[in-house]
């Protein structure tokens, strides 16, 4: 579904993805852990298309197709989802417009004819069902005075109503407390299926508990450093990153 | 000096309506102050932004002619789905063909000025609000007093629906001014709302509107003013509403700018007794080699008064935008909660916004704010609609619509609401209106 190769991205002069490759199958949970500045966030915004970086080598493939040559708007319309680390407040939108707004320009990206007012309630109810929220919050301006936890949530719930193939989760764990990131890892389970996969990023081990990974990769200075199961996740849990780093470290010497 | 010739001839020439013939004297000492002081320059603090040399160089003469346009003409700047009151004036001139004027409760007076020049409260406030100290313009106007809207809603009368006046400017025949003199006055305790809309037809020539509208509010009175201007992009449109609140009045104003090539809006607000409040909206989306400015004043004469003021302003393409709000607290105007906002977003590299709030603050036990952000579309919140699959046009259109609805939203019409978001939005897409 997802094979990146050898990729290099740099944000003004800072090289900040050094060779990063990976390669993910349909229906597969990958989780991208490392520590601070590794490029995790990088990582997913340059899958997302956002303009300030700047990709100088490597490619990324999305279902056979050149991901980098798509707008960010054609990535969402070919099924790909990227859940902020930091939701944009925007005033004057309500949630449920924005929305229906997307599902349709979806939809006519796929040659589907847009859904109505009545059909797409009957959605919204469903998939509000997933996170546990309210009709009032998808009455409200899209994230607007939202907290922490009703901010990732609504990530949740737009993921559950674009329906993508490729979901990249940018530290949705970050600033949540238990009950919120319960919520949360609930409704990503949900949306579990042999077609779709994720890419879950995040500092802490912590989320892995309720997202259970297929892999498990470490991300340091800009490349996967190691990959392997959901024990992994737990030893880096109980020791840190430091051995990783002395392992990469010793290994370039 | 500016030239005021081709406008001394006209002044000669002009015969107006008896209204004109009564106001003869006043005129004649409009024109003589209009004369002296030539139109304002840019060399003039107050329109430093502001070149209309254009104007001034320009053979514009007012018309008695009305039989061209036709109700179909018109058509597409009525409501459409309402049935609302109108008067209709082509290029200044009443026109009943074109009106519609059903009963209205007793004492109620919806009219032609001209028809109204007896009335006391005519007599009393006409060219007294919008007066000899009112700049130049208001001058020019007043040596060209003729005919305009009167609207008079006696003592505790409410009126639900709208009134409307249209001003269609039509240029077709040789380039036209008109010089629209409008008079309302909610008496107390009386509520009334007031749509007031400027159109144009034909391009090939300019049109040159300079109106001049006088609000009185007594006391308790609410009156509520929408002013739209859609005149076309080869109108000037210089326009001067001047309101005198009495004790506990209300007065709400939109001003909305969608079209014209060179708009000036002039908006004095006097509280001239306690206890009164003013809320001033604006809303301006310039495109092309559009100018927009906006220059409001408010002024806090006396104790407890609240004014709230929040302009908003899209500027694309080549457009020039200029927002100047004065708000004067006066040495007695003590308690006074005074409050201004101005907010613009540029989407183009060649649009240029101006903006200067002005407090004059004398009295010390007040509340007052000003602020004023210019700034580019929020390219994080444009990223996240893209990232959701709206294309970057939607997107920047769902993000300008926020930006200024909420200034639309202030209006209580609703199908004025809902015209003034289409129109908006077809703008913002650089359709024509």
């Amino acid at each position: 579904m997802l094979t990146i190769k050898n990729l290099h991205a740099r944000i003004e002069e800072k090289e900040i993805l050094r060779g990063l490759s990976l390669d993910i199958k349909p229906g597969e949970v990958h989780a991208i852990m490392g520590p601070n500045g590794s490029g995790k966030s990088t990582l997913a915004s340059v899958l997302a298309g956002r303009e300030d970086y700047e990709v100088t080598d490597g490619t990324i493939s999305f279902n056979n197709e050149d991901l980098l040559e798509m707008s960010p708007e054609d990535r969402a319309r070919k099924g790909l989802f990227l859940a902020f680390q930091y939701p944009v407040e925007i005033p004057g939108v309500s949630n449920a417009n924005f929305l229906k707004t997307a599902v349709n320009e979806i939809r006519k990206s796929r040659g589907q004819e847009a859904m109505d007012s009545k059909d797409f309630l009957a959605m919204m109810k469903e998939k509000m069902k997933l996170v546990e929220m309210d009709k009032a919050m998808t009455q409200r301006s899209v994230n607007e005075g939202f907290s922490g936890g009703e901010k990732k949530r609504n990530e949740v719930f737009q993921m559950a109503m674009l329906e993508p193939s490729l979901c990249v989760l940018d530290e949705t764990d970050s600033g949540l407390d238990i009950d919120a990131l319960r919520i949360v890892a609930n409704g990503v389970n949900a949306l579990r299926d042999k077609n779709r996969s994720f890419v879950v990023i995040t500092h802490y081990q912590r989320l892995l508990d309720y997202i259970v990974p297929d892999v498990v990769h470490v991300l340091y200075k800009g490349r996967i450093v190691k990959t392997g199961t959901k024990e992994l996740a737990l030893e880096l849990e109980e020791k840190g990153y430091d051995w990783i780093k002395e392992e990469v470290e010793s290994a370039a010497i | 000096m500016s030239t005021v010739t081709n406008y001394t001839r006209t002044f000669e020439d002009f015969s107006g309506t008896g209204l004109s013939n009564d106001f003869m004297p006043v005129r004649k000492e409009a024109f003589k102050r209009f004369s002296a002081k030539g139109f304002p320059t840019t060399k003039d603090e107050e329109w430093k932004y502001t070149n209309i040399a254009a104007v001034a160089a320009g053979e514009f003469r007012p018309t008695e002619s009305t039989n061209t346009v036709s109700l179909a003409a018109i058509d597409p700047f009525l409501l459409a789905g309402t049935s609302i009151h109108r008067l209709v004036f082509i290029n200044g001139n009443y026109v009943e063909a074109l009106s519609n004027v059903k009963a209205l409760p007793a004492g109620v007076i919806f009219g032609k000025l001209s028809e109204n020049r007896t009335h006391s409260a005519v007599k009393k406030h006409l060219a007294a609000i919008a007066g000899k100290s009112s700049g130049a313009m208001v001058d020019l106007n007043t040596a060209f007093i003729a005919e305009g809207a009167f609207v008079f809603v006696p003592a505790n009368v409410c009126i639900d629906e709208p009134v409307h006046l249209l001003f269609v400017n039509d240029t077709t025949a040789h380039p036209t001014m008109v010089s629209p003199r409008n008079l309302f006055v909610a008496e107390t305790g009386a509520k009334v709302q007031i749509i007031e809309s400027f159109h144009s037809i034909g391009t090939v020539n300019h049109g040159f509107t300079n109106a001049v509208t006088e609000v009185v509010t007594e006391k308790n009175a609410l009156l509520d003013l929408t002013k739209v201007q859609l005149e076309n992009s080869a109108a000037y449109h210089i326009g001067f509403t001047a309101a005198r609140q009495h004790s506990q009045s209300e007065f709400h104003i939109t001003t909305i700018t969608l079209d014209g090539a060179i708009v000036r809006n002039n908006l004095n607000i006097l509280l001239a007794e306690e206890h009164c409040t003013a809320y001033l909206y604006g809303l301006y989306c310039v495109n092309g080699n559009q100018l927009v400015d906006n220059h409001s004043l408010v002024d806090h004469a006396v104790p407890n008064c609240q004014s709230n003021e929040l302009y908003k302003g899209i500027i694309d393409e080549k457009g020039q935008g200029v927002f100047n709000g004065k708000i004067f607290v006066r040495k007695d105007a003590q308690k006074t909660n005074a409050y201004q906002s101005n907010k613009n977003i540029l989407l183009s590299d060649d649009a240029s916004m101006n903006t200067k709030p002005q407090l004059e603050i004398f009295a010390d036990d007040v509340k007052c704010s000003h602020g004023t952000t210019t700034g580019q579309l929020d390219e994080e919140a444009l990223f996240y609609l893209r990232s959701r699959g709206i294309g970057e046009d939607n997107a920047k259109a769902f993000l300008n619509t926020a930006f200024a609805g909420d200034v639309i939203q202030k209006i209580a019409f609703e199908p004025l609401r809902d015209r003034l978001m289409e129109m908006m939005q077809k703008k913002l897409k650089r359709q024509s209106l």
